[in-house]
C-alpha cells in the first residue's frame, strides 16, 4: 500500500504554535482522504521551527466505486416533479432512469447514479489547497506581491488583493510524494498561491546548503538528518533534557528542569547543541524564583543548583522540582541552534552578557523595592486612611497603590478600594477561622502591596511570594507573611490550600470579595469563558473551607459583601462597616437583617427598598447556587455520588420546611407578616421557605459531611430498606399531591384503625426527635441511624396497611403519617433524588 | 583590511556604512534621517506612509530615535533615552527578505557558524501609529539585534501590498561586535589613542543633560498646549489640502504628518515627566492614532500613494 508524505516548510512558526498546529494538519488531510473514500493504516505528524510533516502510511491508492441508487417520483407524476427529479440526479432524460415496480405504491422511477473509484493522487492534490488556505492558526498574515491590489504586479507576480493567502509566517515550500515502497514515488501535482508542489525541501539554515531530493518519508527523515535537522520532536526534546543534565552533572551540578521551558526550546531549534553559560555570583543575592524566571522568560535558558546528592547517586539524584535540593547556581544551561565552530564559546560569551544585563537590572529591582519611595509626603493621605507605617518600604507601596488610583476593574472601583474591603473581610471572618483579627487585617492590608513592586511589575507571576519575602524583610509577623503568599491560594486543584488561620481568613475574603463583586456587575462565567477565574476562586474557597473543617454560613456574608458592591458610595460602605459592628448578621434571620439594614441606612434607605429586595437578595442567592454547582463538581471529583449530592442540597426544602399546623405556629405567620411588609417589591419571588433552605444549605462544609453521612447510610443494608420504604411513601404522596392535594395537617391519632399505623405513629414521633437533636448537634451520622429505626415500622405498615381507606378521612390521616414520613426522613435528605 | 575606520566590528560609524553600503547593493534609497524627533526609525515618513498604497518602496536609513522615560542620566550602561535604529523597509516584501537580512548580518561580521542566530515570535504593535504586523525579534547569541516585520496595517489602513520592516538597534549590535559591556565606551570613529572618538564623546552629555530636561524642567503645561496645537494643526493641515473634486489629489499630507509625529514626541514627554494617569494615557494614545489615520488615509490620495494609478 502506498504512503504519503507532505511537509509545509514556512519561515519561523512561532513555538508555542507549532504542536497543534501538525495535530491539526494531521485531522485536516485525514478526515478529508477519509471524507473522499479513502482509507490509511496510520499517520503521525512531525514538527520543527521550519516545518510541518505529515506521514501517513497504507493509504489506498483509489477511492472504491461507488453506486448509488436515488428514488424518485411516481411514473404518473405531474411533469414539473419529474423534471425536478431529473434535475437533482442529474439525468438528461427520463429515459435514463429506471423504472421499478411496488406492490402498494405503483410503477416509480429510479436514477442509478455510478460514481467510479478516484486515484488518490487526485484526492491529495484536489484537497490540499483548500486544508492550507483555510488552516486555523491563531494568528496570520499576508505577505509578499501576491498582498497587492488586484491588478498590481510585482516581479510578474500578481496581486491577488482580498483572496491572497494568509499563513502564520510566509509559507516557503509544499513537498508532497505518494507511492508503494516498492516503486518510485511521485510528486503530488498542485499549486496553492505561486506555489506549486514538489519533493525538495531544504536543511538547517546554516549547516546545510541546497535543496534535497526526497522520495519518502524514510530517506527523508535521514537527508533531514544529514542536513542538521532533528525532525522529531520529542526526540530534540530527549537531546537536550538528556544533555543539559549531562553538561550539569559534570560541572557538579543538577539541572533545574522546566517542562514548559523545555517544550518552547525544542520549538527554537532544529540541531539542539546544549552549552553552559556563567554570571557573576553576586548575582546570587536576588532571590531564585526571580532569577529562574528571568533567565527562563527572557533568555529561554535553564537554571542549575548546586547538587546535594552524591556523585554516586547517579542520574536518579538528579531529578526534582524547582525549590527542592541546594541552591541555585550561578551557571545556566542554554540551547543553541548550531554546532560552532568555536566550540561554542563565542555563544555562551554571548548570552552570558546578556543573561548578566538582565539580571543587573533584576538586581536593582530587588534593592530597590526594599528603599523608601522617593514622593512619601504624597501618600501620607493614603498611608492614614489604610492605617500604614510609611516607614516600612512595602506599607509604602501599598500607599502608592491607593495614592495612584490603579483601576481593580472600571465597575469594581480601584486596588485601594478593593484592598480596603478585603482588609475589613478578613479582619471580619478572622474570629470565624480562628485568627488573630488585627494580624488578619494587617496581611489583607499588604496583601496586594507587591503589586506596586519593580520586581512583581516585571515578573507578575512571582506575585505573593515577593510579597512574603518583602514582609519578612521588613519584620512582618510570620503569620502575616505567609498570609500574603497564600492569600491567593489555591490557584488550581492541585495547589495547596492555605492552612494559617491568618492565610484562610485573607484568602477567603479576597475570593469572597471577587465573586461577590463580579457577581454584583453581572459579570458571571458563561460557558467556556471565565475571564476573571470566578470558578477557580469558588473552588478555592470550597477547599479551604473543606479542607480546614470551616464552618462558615456564606449567604450572610455574601449579602453583606455583596452590598458593598452593589452601594458604591463611600458614605454607605462606612455605615455599613459600622452596623456591621452591632449585629452578628450570621445568626440573624432574614428579613430582620433586611429591616436592620434600613434602620442603619437611614436616608439611603429609599434606594435599599428599590434595589436590595431585587438585587442583593437575587444575586446573592444565585451566588449561593453557583457554590452549590461547584461543589458538586468538587464532591464528584471526590468519589462522591451525584444524586447523593442532590439529596442532600434538596433537604431542608419544602417538604422539611412547611410548618407543621400546630407544631410551628411561627413560622406560618411570620411567612405572612413578610408579605405584607413594604420591603417587601421582590420578596414575593423569595417564598419563605427557599430563603430558609438557602440558609440551611450555605454552610458548605456541613453539607460535605452530611453528603459523607449519606454515603455511609447508604451502604448499609438499613440504608438501602430505608430508602424503599421512603420511596413507596414519597410516591404515594406525590401522586396524590399532582392533584392539588395537601396533607401536611397533623396526623390524627384517633383516626388509626390498625396497630401498624399507631406503631409507625410512635416510632416517628421518638426517631424524628432524636434525628432533629442530633441534626442540631451536627451529627447526621447519628440522625441517619436514629431514622433507620424507622425501617421496621414502614416496612410493617406497608405490608399490612392500605392507604387507600374508604373512609376519607382515615385515608387522610394514613397519607399525614407518610407525609410525616417524607419530613422526618428530610431533615437530612430528599429520599426522591437518590436512585436506586 | 577594511580601513579601522570603516570596520563595523572596530567603529560604530563602520557599522553604518556598512548596513548602508549592503542595502544599497540590494536596492534600496539610502536616506537620511527625518530632521523631527521621533520614538523610533517606523515614524519616519519613509515608513509609516510609504508603507501604505501599491507602489513599490525599497529604503534604509539611520533614524535617531527618542524614549525620554529611557534616559537615566548617562549612569546606565544600556539604556539611552537618544540612539539610532538602522531602518530598511522594503515593499513588497522580496520571498527572500529573511537570507537577504542574514546576508546583512555576515556583512557587518556576525557569522552565522559562529554566532547563534534565531528567530523568535514577536508580534510587533505600535498603538500610536495603528499599526501592527506578525515577524520575529533576531536573537544573536540570546541578544535581540534586531526586529523583523511584515507590516499588516499601518495608520489603521491594510497593507497591499505588505512591506518587509527591518530595524536594527545599532548601539547594542555595535557593543556585541566591538565586545564592549558600556555604550559609552564604543568606538566611534575607529581611532586609536588619540584620534579615537567614543560614543560617550559623543553623547554621555547629552545623555545627562535630556534626562534632566525629560524627567525635571520639561514645562508640562507648554507641552500639553503643544499637543492641543500639533493635534489642531494637523486637522487645519488636512483640511486646506483636500482635493478638490472626486478623484483629485491631496495637496497636503506630509506636513499634516509631522504634527502627527510632533503630538506623539510631545506625549512620550509629558509620560517622561510622569503627569499622565492610567486613563489619560489611553485617551492621548488614541488622540495620535486618530492623527495617524487622517494622514494614513489622505497619503492614498496623493501621487506617492498611488492615487489615480496602478501600481508600477
Amino acid at each position: 500500500m502506498p504512503d504519503l508524505l507532505l511537509e509545509l516548510r514556512s519561515e519561523e512558526i512561532p513555538a508555542r504554535m507549532q504542536r497543534k498546529a501538525a495535530g491539526d494538519l494531521r485531522k485536516m488531510v485525514t478526515d478529508a482522504l477519509v471524507d473522499a473514500g479513502l482509507t490509511y493504516e496510520g499517520a503521525a505528524e512531525h514538527w520543527t521551527p521550519r516545518r510541518l510533516t505529515l506521514d501517513i502510511r497504507g493509504l489506498t491508492s483509489r477511492s472504491a466505486d461507488v453506486r448509488e441508487e436515488r428514488k424518485g417520483p411516481r411514473t404518473d407524476a405531474p411533469e414539473k416533479a419529474i423534471a425536478g427529479f431529473l434535475r437533482g440526479a442529474g439525468l438528461d432524460s427520463i429515459e435514463q432512469a429506471e423504472v421499478k415496480s411496488d406492490p402498494k405504491k405503483g410503477d416509480f422511477y429510479i436514477a442509478v447514479i455510478e460514481k467510479p473509484g478516484r486515484a488518490a493522487e487526485e484526492i491529495i492534490a484536489e484537497a490540499m489547497p483548500g486544508i492550507i488556505r483555510s488552516f486555523p492558526w491563531p494568528k496570520s498574515m499576508r505577505w509578499g506581491p501576491a498582498s497587492g491590489p488586484k491588478g498590481s504586479t510585482y516581479n510578474g507576480i500578481e496581486g491577488q488583493g482580498g483572496e491572497t493567502m494568509r499563513w502564520v509566517r510566509p509559507l516557503q515550500s509544499v513537498l508532497c510524494t505518494f507511492g508503494p515502497e516498492t516503486e518510485d514515488p511521485v510528486v503530488v501535482d498542485f499549486e496553492v498561491d505561486a506555489i506549486r508542489s514538489g519533493n525538495m525541501t531544504v536543511g538547517h539554515r546554516f549547516h546545510a546548503g541546497g535543496e534535497i531530493t526526497v522520495r519518502r518519508f524514510d530517506d527523508y527523515v535521514g537527508k533531514l538528518e544529514k542536513a542538521n535537522v532533528v525532525l522529531s520532536a520529542e526526540r530534540r526534546k530527549d537531546i537536550i533534557l538528556h544533555d543539559a543534565k549531562d553538561l550539569a552533572f559534570a560541572n557538579g551540578l543538577e539541572l533545574v528542569e522546566d517542562e514548559a521551558l523545555l517544550e518552547e526550546v525544542s520549538g527554537l531549534v532544529e540541531w539542539p547543541v546544549v552549552l553552559l553559560g556563567e554570571f557573576e555570583e553576586e548575582f546570587l543575592e536576588i532571590p531564585d524564583e526571580v532569577i529562574r524566571l528571568t533567565i527562563k522568560t527572557n533568555q529561554k535558558c535553564f537554571v542549575t543548583r548546586q547538587r546535594i546528592s552524591s556523585p554516586l547517586d547517579g542520574e536518579g539524584g538528579s531529578h526534582g522540582e524547582p525549590g527542592e535540593g541546594g541552591s541555585l547556581s550561578n551557571k545556566f544551561i542554554l540551547v543553541s541552534n548550531i554546532e560552532a565552530k568555536d566550540g561554542g564559546k563565542e555563544i555562551a560569551r554571548g548570552n552570558g552578557k546578556v543573561v548578566r544585563a538582565r539580571l543587573a537590572d533584576a538586581l536593582y529591582f530587588w534593592r530597590t523595592d526594599q528603599q523608601d519611595l522617593p514622593d512619601l509626603d504624597d501618600l501620607k493621605a493614603s498611608a492614614d486612611e489604610l492605617g500604614l507605617d510609611l516607614s516600612k518600604p512595602l506599607d509604602q507601596r501599598m500607599a502608592r497603590l491607593d495614592h495612584l488610583i490603579v483601576t481593580f476593574h472600571a465597575k469594581l472601583g480601584t486596588q485601594g478600594e478593593r484592598v480596603r474591603r478585603i482588609a475589613a473581610l478578613a479582619e471580619e471572618l478572622a474570629p470565624i477561622v480562628g485568627a488573630d483579627p488585627a494580624k488578619a487585617r494587617r496581611a489583607a492590608l499588604l496583601a496586594k502591596a507587591d503589586l506596586q513592586t519593580e520586581v512583581v511589575q516585571e515578573f507578575p507571576e512571582v506575585q505573593g511570594a515577593m510579597g512574603k519575602t518583602y514582609a519578612l524583610l521588613q519584620g512582618e509577623d510570620e503569620s502575616v507573611a505567609t498570609a500574603i503568599e497564600d492569600h491567593y491560594r489555591p490557584q488550581g486543584p492541585s495547589d495547596a490550600v492555605p492552612t494559617d488561620p491568618v492565610a484562610i481568613a485573607a484568602a477567603l475574603a479576597d475570593k469572597l470579595d471577587t465573586l461577590t463583586g463580579f457577581w454584583a456587575i453581572d459579570e458571571k462565567p458563561t460557558g467556556s469563558k471565565d475571564p476573571y477565574a470566578l470558578r477557580r476562586a469558588a473552588l478555592g474557597v470550597i477547599r479551604i473551607v473543606a479542607e480546614n473543617g470551616v464552618r462558615l454560613g456564606l449567604l450572610p456574608k455574601i449579602r453583606f459583601y455583596m452590598s458593598f458592591h452593589l452601594m458604591r458610595d463611600k458614605d454607605i460602605e462606612n455605615k455599613l462597616r459600622n452596623w456591621h459592628e452591632l449585629f452578628d448578621i450570621n445568626e440573624m434571620p432574614e428579613e430582620e437583617w433586611l429591616q436592620s439594614y434600613r434602620r442603619v441606612l437611614g436616608p439611603h434607605a429609599k434606594e435599599m427598598e428599590e434595589r436590595f429586595p431585587l438585587e442583593l437578595v437575587s444575586k446573592s442567592a444565585d451566588l449561593l447556587s453557583f457554590f452549590h454547582d461547584r461543589l458538586k463538581v468538587y464532591l464528584r471529583d471526590q468519589g462522591a455520588r451525584h444524586d447523593l449530592i442532590d439529596a442532600v442540597l434538596a433537604s431542608g426544602g419544602e417538604a422539611s420546611l412547611s410548618p407543621r399546623a400546630g407544631e410551628m405556629p411561627g413560622r406560618a405567620e411570620r411567612g405572612e407578616d413578610r408579605n405584607g411588609e413594604p420591603l417587601s417589591v421582590g420578596s414575593a419571588d423569595i417564598s419563605p421557605a427557599r430563603g430558609e433552605n438557602q440558609q440551611q444549605n450555605d454552610d458548605l462544609l456541613l453539607i460535605i459531611r452530611r453528603v459523607q453521612a449519606l454515603g455511609n447510610f447508604l451502604d448499609t443494608e438499613e440504608g438501602q430498606n430505608l430508602l424503599a420504604g421512603t420511596k413507596r411513601a414519597t410516591n404515594i404522596l406525590a401522586k396524590e399531591e399532582q392533584q392539588g392535594l395537601s396533607f401536611d395537617q397533623p396526623v390524627d391519632p384517633a383516626l388509626f384503625e390498625q396497630d401498624e399505623e399507631r406503631a409507625l405513629f410512635e416510632a416517628l414521633e421518638a426517631q424524628e426527635k432524636a434525628a432533629a437533636e442530633a441534626i442540631e448537634a451536627e451529627d447526621y451520622g447519628k440522625a441517619l441511624a436514629a431514622l433507620s429505626k424507622l425501617r421496621g415500622p414502614v416496612d410493617a405498615f406497608f405490608d399490612a396497611v392500605m392507604v387507600n381507606a374508604e373512609i376519607a378521612s382515615v385515608r387522610a390521616n394514613r397519607l399525614a403519617l407518610l407525609h410525616r414520613i417524607r419530613n422526618a426522613i428530610g431533615q437530612v435528605a430528599d429520599f426522591s433524588k437518590i436512585s436506586g | 583590511m577594511t580601513a579601522l575606520h570603516l570596520d563595523p566590528t572596530r567603529s560604530f560609524q563602520g557599522l553604518i556604512l556598512t548596513l548602508h553600503d549592503y542595502w544599497a547593493r540590494q536596492g534600496c534609497a539610502i536616506l537620511q534621517p527625518y530632521d523631527m524627533e521621533v520614538g523610533a526609525g517606523t515614524f519616519h515618513p519613509a515608513t509609516t506612509l510609504r508603507a501604505l498604497g501599491p507602489k513599490r518602496w525599497n529604503a534604509a536609513y539611520v533614524q535617531p530615535s527618542r524614549r525620554p522615560k529611557d534616559g537615566r542620566y548617562g549612569e546606565n550602561p544600556n539604556r539611552l533615552q537618544h540612539y539610532y535604529q538602522y531602518q530598511v523597509i522594503l515593499k513588497p516584501n522580496p520571498t527572500n527578505l529573511q537570507e537577504l537580512y542574514l546576508g546583512s548580518l555576515e556583512a557587518i561580521g556576525i557569522d552565522p557558524l559562529l554566532h547563534d542566530i534565531r528567530f523568535v515570535e514577536d508580534d510587533w504593535e505600535s498603538p500610536t501609529l495603528g499599526a501592527w504586523g506578525l515577524g520575529w525579534e533576531c536573537w544573536c547569541d540570546g541578544m535581540e539585534v534586531s526586529q523583523f516585520t511584515y507590516f499588516q496595517q499601518v495608520c489603521g489602513i491594510e497593507c497591499a501590498p505588505v512591506a518587509g520592516e527591518l530595524t536594527y538597534g545599532l548601539e547594542r549590535i555595535a557593543m556585541y561586535v566591538q565586545n564592549v559591556d558600556n555604550v559609552y565606551d564604543l568606538n566611534f570613529n575607529g581611532g586609536e589613542g588619540d584620534d579615537k572618538v567614543t560614543y560617550g564623546d559623543v553623547f554621555l552629555q547629552a545623555e545627562q543633560e535630556y534626562s534632566r530636561y525629560n524627567f525635571e524642567i520639561a514645562d508640562t503645561d507648554v507641552l500639553r498646549r503643544h499637543f492641543e496645537d500639533a493635534e489642531t494643526a494637523c486637522a487645519a493641515i488636512l483640511t486646506a489640502g483636500e482635493p478638490e473634486g472626486e478623484g483629485g489629489l491631496h495637496a497636503c499630507v506630509l506636513p499634516a504628518y509631522d504634527q502627527c509625529i510632533k503630538a506623539s514626541h510631545v506625549f512620550n514627554l509629558l509620560d517622561a515627566r510622569g503627569v499622565i494617569s492610567v486613563t489619560d494615557r489611553q485617551s492621548y494614545i488614541l488622540r495620535v492614532r486618530n492623527l495617524a489615520r487622517q494622514c494614513g488615509e489622505a497619503f492614498l490620495k496623493t501621487e506617492a500613494g498611488g492615487a489615480g494609478k496602478v501600481a508600477a
